[in-house]
């Protein structure tokens, strides 16, 4: 065994403990064979003295047979793995190449450059972090680096060192590279990339590959290597809401129920909510088990097992999101698809579909459009090839639970496999669902709130009537809610008589009760149109912001304030009760209107004056209004 | 003279407590693996050499005095800490292809070899599954030919962690007196192993089978998918393999057709020492130098393991050598080494410059020989 000074260490001990803090960086390189790409790989790894002399031997031998360097080695053969490929000189598939320096490990994503390889670009660029997209310097922006940058802005890839290659062969000029660098920016600016870095190089002769060379005096950016191992590309996941797509369920004794996957994104801590899609159901991390102990939380990438709480039923294909900020759920979904298979995509056909950890069957319902890979044209299309990418409509069997793939790659992602050869067809990334948000995890009630509104063949609402004592609420609302019964509609009144006597029996006329009396009401009204029931709600209600409470307790639309406006001398004139006399003589205190005030809604949806228009009059304008505005038919 | 006689005192404590040899303990203190027993021997150190000594011990000694966690040694990062290493993201890597496997497959089986590359992978599917055992059996093709070092450590490591082994031997071949010195290295390899693994394969029903197997080997492997399909025949074709996206694994077969699932595949020979390091995870012994008898064939150093080995007038010679690759002894180079522990291991790794398949005699057969051998169902 021959021993070179290639590392000596005294104390590997050390050395061992520097090594084990490095991080990872996933990167993918994009080019044509005669941009230099494999040259560029066998330079990395031979600059950071990775090869063995017996590997180096057997690259001199292969050098002769099949070398297309003259006498130089020739790197790209290290690289080229298949006999097939070696003999045809170009690299047919994604070839894993890895090396490392002491702050990162790399792991290459080799992948073939040319359009009928558009899908084995689109997997090495599935798992990278970054792209190296080579450029001929002599030859500048072409179609294929148009190609390279879409795919990889496909998959997800925010971050590209636009590497100007073969830079020896246009004597190291400063003006080709800004103008390669300028076109590049240019085209690429709808991308949505986060950072675009130019380098020129040349991987023949080593120029700015590991240090940067005197070769480029002009350059002021770093060298691609010294680049490679500071850029910080995975910050953002952690940022993200909590998801674990369950993969298996841990269950070595009846004691133990467990969760094992992956962190898709976020942080979980024990303690933290969580809610279970797409059964809804909720609960608490209860621990995060690992054979090295329990952790205080984990992270993006980490490989846990979770306990909780509550037995509740979780299955592999379920995921436990952030009990806050759930996924979405949907059976219809646009995503991007690119075809992978030599037979076409077929609308209508069911293929299954098969994301982080579930099976679902399902068929493209529409080809919205086909994308030119090379010009990124949108074209119309029946059906989609070999290596092209189209946006397409999805229906599925069940519902999944998913993030846009933008936001989160493994939420977001998915593959098609076809259900006789089980080949992987498609690899697709969703937008977005073609269904309305859906509450399903809010609660998880399959009978909701327009389930059952729409068997009562309406749309619930609350008609809040306010105004003075004697105003004609009460009287006005009986008749309301008397045609609407006629007409079949499923009422109830909630007044100061009902609501005094039993729920409120408590509560006296200070302001701080009469506020608690407002929000027991509407409260309670609240329920009641979850439950479907249009609510008439008659009570003085003098202040505007218990008025507006009690509207924000429902949704848009649900809240219709009736002011009754008729003044305060027709009301005591009529005084039906004798309230105001007591009033006036002292024996009632904070009577509304006389020592106490009344504020005037500013904006009530209906304002009626029983003194000018009988009851029956303002009973039919309110039916009308709800007709009018479609609270009566579902 | 008390002062070098209290820090030899405390660095054997040291090294009880922590389980570090004290050859270890001394390259540690004085980066220097002989210090402590010259020291003993009565050698001499100056003060300035005895103070830093002084200093790191010290330290050695409030890193053993934190109640250990289980696993988690010295030189590991936290597991919670603010940036997964690399060595951590590929640990997960690997735990999340075993759990797809384990959830995916109707039958499967983890191949164990016996040599490193297995026993990081057991380790890591006691990781993946705790506080489960593996849903799977382990299961070892047993050439015949194993050092029997491989099999009492093979026996050991499957007691201790408690799983289910199942050991495959061809039993035709061995009828046939089929060996590496009566047939020659192919027809050994190809009968009781390739044979052997496929009729192993077929007998259980195994579906899906794990190996240890990693990109970094060699060439052709640099583009083996994760999840590698064979056909009922178990052969392979590099131009039909499924395209391998995200950590979205197509797992669905045919009656009949299997797979081989390589979850070491983005682990590099540094890493998995580096792991094991890390991890403490034992290790067959021959890894480690020591005085073992050999003879010097075509220029490999040849251990003579029992007396099946036919001697041609050699004498077997006492030499300190170790391992770096296992499989069966005939076909297994040895070298020279002085190396008694994992740092040292290490360390002759990164100064060495011969690749590790090299002591394989296989690989030299002709340039794309492993493609070949896959093709024919070599694993």
């Amino acid at each position: 065994m021959s021993v070179t000074a290639l590392s000596p260490s005294d104390n590997v001990v050390e050395y061992l403990a520097a090594h084990e803090r490095k991080s990872m960086l996933r990167f993918i390189t994009c080019g044509s064979v005669d941009d230099g790409k494999s040259t560029l790989i066998g330079r990395l790894l031979y600059d950071s003295k990775l090869l063995y002399d017996d590997q180096i031997s057997a690259l001199e031998s292969d050098t002769r047979k099949h070398g297309t360097q003259g006498e130089k080695i020739d790197f790209a053969l290290l690289v080229d793995g298949l006999a097939a490929e070696r003999e045809q000189g170009i690299t047919i598939d994604v070839a894993y190449r890895f090396f490392s320096t002491e702050k990162r490990k790399f792991i290459v994503a080799d992948t073939p450059g040319h359009e009928q390889y558009t899908r084995n670009m689109a997997t090495g660029a599935s798992t990278a972090d970054l792209a190296v997209i080579l450029i001929d310097a002599r030859k500048g922006v072409l179609t294929q680096t148009r190609r390279h940058s879409f795919i990889v802005s496909l998959l997800g890839i925010r971050h590209v060192v636009l590497a100007v290659n073969k830079m020896d062969l246009v004597d190291y000029s400063e003006s080709t590279f800004d103008r390669i660098e300028a076109d590049y920016r240019a085209f690429a600016r709808d991308l949505g990339f986060q950072s675009i870095t130019a380098i020129p190089m040349s991987a023949l002769e080593g120029v700015n590959i590991t240090r940067k060379s005197r070769e480029t005096p002009w350059h002021q950016g770093s060298a691609l290597l010294p680049y490679l191992e500071t850029i910080k590309v995975r910050t953002s996941l952690a940022e993200k809401p909590f998801r674990l797509p369950v993969q298996w369920v841990n269950r070595p004794n009846l004691d133990f129920r467990g969760f094992s996957g992956t962190v898709a994104s976020g942080i979980v801590k024990p303690g933290d909510e969580i809610v279970v899609l797409p059964s809804a159901k909720r609960s608490k991390v209860k621990s995060i088990v690992t054979m090295d102990g329990d952790l205080d939380e984990a992270r993006p990438d980490m490989a846990v097992t979770l306990t909780l709480e509550d037995e509740i039923d979780i299955s592999r294909g379920d995921i436990i999101c952030a009990g806050k900020a759930p996924a979405e759920q949907t059976d219809q979904f646009a995503a991007h698809l690119l075809w992978m298979a030599e037979d076409k995509l077929l609308p209508g056909r069911q293929y299954l579909l098969k994301t982080a950890n579930r099976v679902i069957p399902a068929t493209v319902t529409e080809l919205k459009h086909k994308i030119n890979v090379n010009t990124l044209e949108h074209m119309s299309g029946k059906t989609l090839e070999l290596n092209e990418v189209g946006f397409c409509n999805f229906n599925l069997a069940q519902p999944v639970a998913f993030d846009a793939y933008k936001d989160n790659r493994r939420t977001g992602a998915f593959i098609l496999i076809d259900r006789r050869t089980n080949a992987t067809v498609g690899a697709g990334m969703i937008d977005f669902s073609l269904r309305r948000a859906q509450n399903v995890h809010w609660q998880d009630l399959d009978v909701n709130k327009n389930a059952r509104a729409s068997a009562k063949h309406q749309r619930p609402c609350v008609l809040w009537f306010t105004g003075l004592s004697g105003s004609g609420k009460s009287t006005v609302a009986n008749l309301v809610e008397k045609r609407l019964h006629d007409l079949g509609r499923h009422t109830y009144t909630l007044d100061g008589d009902n609501v005094r006597h039993g729920l409120n029996k408590d509560l006296g006329f200070t302001d701080a009760d009469r506020v608690e009396n407002i929000r027991r009401v509407g409260e309670t009204a609240k329920l009641m149109v979850d439950a479907g029931i249009i609510v008439l709600v008659s009570f003085i209600s003098p202040f505007q912001s218990e008025r507006r409470m009690a509207r924000e307790l429902v949704e848009d639309g649900e809240f219709i304030e009736v002011f009754i406006s008729t003044p305060l001398e027709v009301c005591e004139q009529r005084d039906v009760k004798g309230l105001y006399a007591k009033a006036r003589r002292g024996e009632i205190k904070n009577f509304t209107g006389i020592d106490s005030a009344y504020e005037t809604p500013a904006n009530a949806e209906i304002d009626l004056d029983t003194s000018e228009i009988p009851a029956t009059d303002a009973a039919d304008r309110i039916v009308e209004y709800l007709k009018e505005n479609g609270y009566l038919e579902a | 003279m008390n002062e070098i006689q209290d820090l030899i005192a405390r660095s054997e404590a040291a090294a009880a407590n922590t389980g570090l040899s004290l050859s270890t303990v001394s390259r540690k203190l004085f980066n220097d693996g002989k210090a402590i027993s010259r020291l003993k021997a009565g050698g001499q150190c100056t003060l300035k050499t005895l103070e830093t000594a002084r200093t790191r011990l010290a330290e050695l000694e409030t890193e053993t005095a934190v109640p250990k966690q289980p696993a988690v040694t010295a030189p590991a990062p936290a597991i919670s800490a603010q940036t997964m290493t690399h060595l951590d993201r590929l640990e997960a890597e690997s735990m999340h292809i075993m759990r797809e496997v384990a959830a995916e497959a109707e039958k499967p089986v983890m191949l164990y070899s016996v040599g490193k590359d297995s026993a990081v992978m057991l380790h890591l599917a006691m990781k993946a599954f705790y506080p489960s055992k593996p849903p799977f059996p382990v299961m070892h093709v047993d050439t015949t030919w194993k050092f029997r070092e491989m099999i009492k450590f093979r026996d050991e490591t499957v007691a201790r962690l408690g799983l289910d082994l199942i050991v495959h031997i061809n039993q035709e071949g061995v009828e046939q007196g089929v060996g590496p010195f009566t047939h020659g290295s192919q027809v050994h390899t190809d009968v009781m192993k390739t044979q052997a693994l496929k009729q192993a394969l077929d007998k259980y029903g195994f579906d899906a089978a794990f190996g240890g197997a990693r990109r970094d080997e060699e060439k052709s492997r640099a583009k083996e998918r994760i999840f590698s399909f064979r056909s009922r025949e178990h052969r392979w074709d590099p131009k039909n393999q499924r395209p391998e996206l995200w950590s979205i694994y197509n797992t669905r077969i045919a009656q009949g057709e299997s797979i081989r699932v390589f979850p070491l595949s983005n682990w590099t020979e540094l890493d998995i020492w580096q792991y094991i390091y890390r991890e403490n995870i034992p290790i067959v012994p021959l890894y480690f130098a020591d005085k073992r008898p050999v003879v010097e064939r075509d220029g490999a150093l040849i251990m003579v393991d029992d007396d099946r080995m036919p001697l041609n007038g050699e004498a077997p010679k006492e030499e300190m050598v170790r391992f770096r690759t296992l499989g069966c002894y005939p076909l297994t180079g040895a070298v020279r080494s002085t190396a008694t522990t994992l740092p040292e291991i290490i360390q002759e790794m990164l100064v060495a410059t011969t690749s590790e398949r090299q002591g394989r005699v296989i690989d030299h057969d002709q340039a794309a020989s492993m493609e070949k051998k896959k093709q024919e169902g070599y694993f």
